[in-house]
């Protein structure tokens, strides 16, 4: 016990075939180790809306992924327009969607309302024209 | 309501998850908005979608679902099967409309989740 595992992932900018890869890649470590089944989805929605995010909307990003005792931590970081307002971002219909985003089944406005909903923490943060980070943390013994 | 009810019932056919023909779903969700779909927190219900590619596979992994049936005559593509298979995901096609493929599973006793 006491294991720290952490993994990276890169995720490319408008690749929709892969978008969802690194989430299933999180979903299996995380059910290999045992975590919660109910902890285990809310992470992973909450990561795959992130990391649709980036594939949407940024250039590219990288997904950082950390499990201990105690926590989950998921960092999704990527080069790109960034937020210009994220108080916006974060009302459920607001959206910047394209059609090709649309027609995937998404862009509704729901991403990071989403987010906040599933995860324990979430953090936000956004430099216009240059990238987003956000970060989930979700609580292994007694979160929501 | 088990797998091969939901064939008989839908005409429907099966594309993979053939040893899974007595999974048994209680309630179903239909979207063609997968974005709506990551909102809903019940575990193994059946989702009904006119939505058909990668995103439909990915997003009903992610939200525990097992089982998709494509409606209005939508086509999986092999890629997508090919995912299904690996999250033991039953894929199923059916020709009807989506308002026809919900009416007759609510007939036959399928629950709504809301």
């Amino acid at each position: 016990m006491g294991e720290t595992i952490t993994e990276e992932y890169s995720v490319a900018g408008g690749d929709f075939s892969r978008a969802g890869y690194a989430s299933s890649q999180i979903k299996k470590v995380l059910k290999k180790m045992g975590v919660d089944t109910a902890i285990i989805k809310r992470t992973v929605v909450a990561a795959y809306e992130g990391e649709v995010n980036i594939v949407a909307h940024a250039w590219s990003g990288k997904i950082i992924f950390q499990l201990d005792e105690a926590q989950i931590r998921i960092i999704l970081e990527d080069e790109g327009p960034g937020i210009e307002d994220i108080e916006k971002a974060m009302q459920e219909g607001y959206s910047t969607a394209t059609s090709a985003i649309r027609e995937m089944g998404f862009g509704a406005g729901m991403g990071l309302p989403n987010m906040k909903k599933n995860a324990d923490h979430l953090q936000v943060e956004s430099e216009p024209g240059k990238g987003t980070r956000v970060e989930i943390r979700m609580e292994r013994m007694g979160g929501e | 309501m088990k797998v091969k009810e939901i064939i008989r019932i839908l005409d429907a056919r099966i594309l993979c998850g053939d040893d899974q023909l007595d999974y048994t779903v209680e309630m179903a969700f239909a979207s063609d908005l997968m974005s709506d779909v990551l909102t809903q927190s019940n575990d193994h219900v059946l989702l009904i979608t006119g939505l058909a590619n990668m995103q439909t596979i990915r997003t009903a992994e992610m939200s525990d679902i097992n089982c998709i049936v494509f409606a209005r005559n939508k086509k999986a593509t092999p890629e997508m099967i090919e995912l299904a298979k690996e999250s033991d995901i039953v894929l199923m096609e059916c020709r009807y409309s989506l308002f026809k493929t919900c009416g007759l599973l609510y007939q036959a006793g399928v629950k709504p989740i809301f």
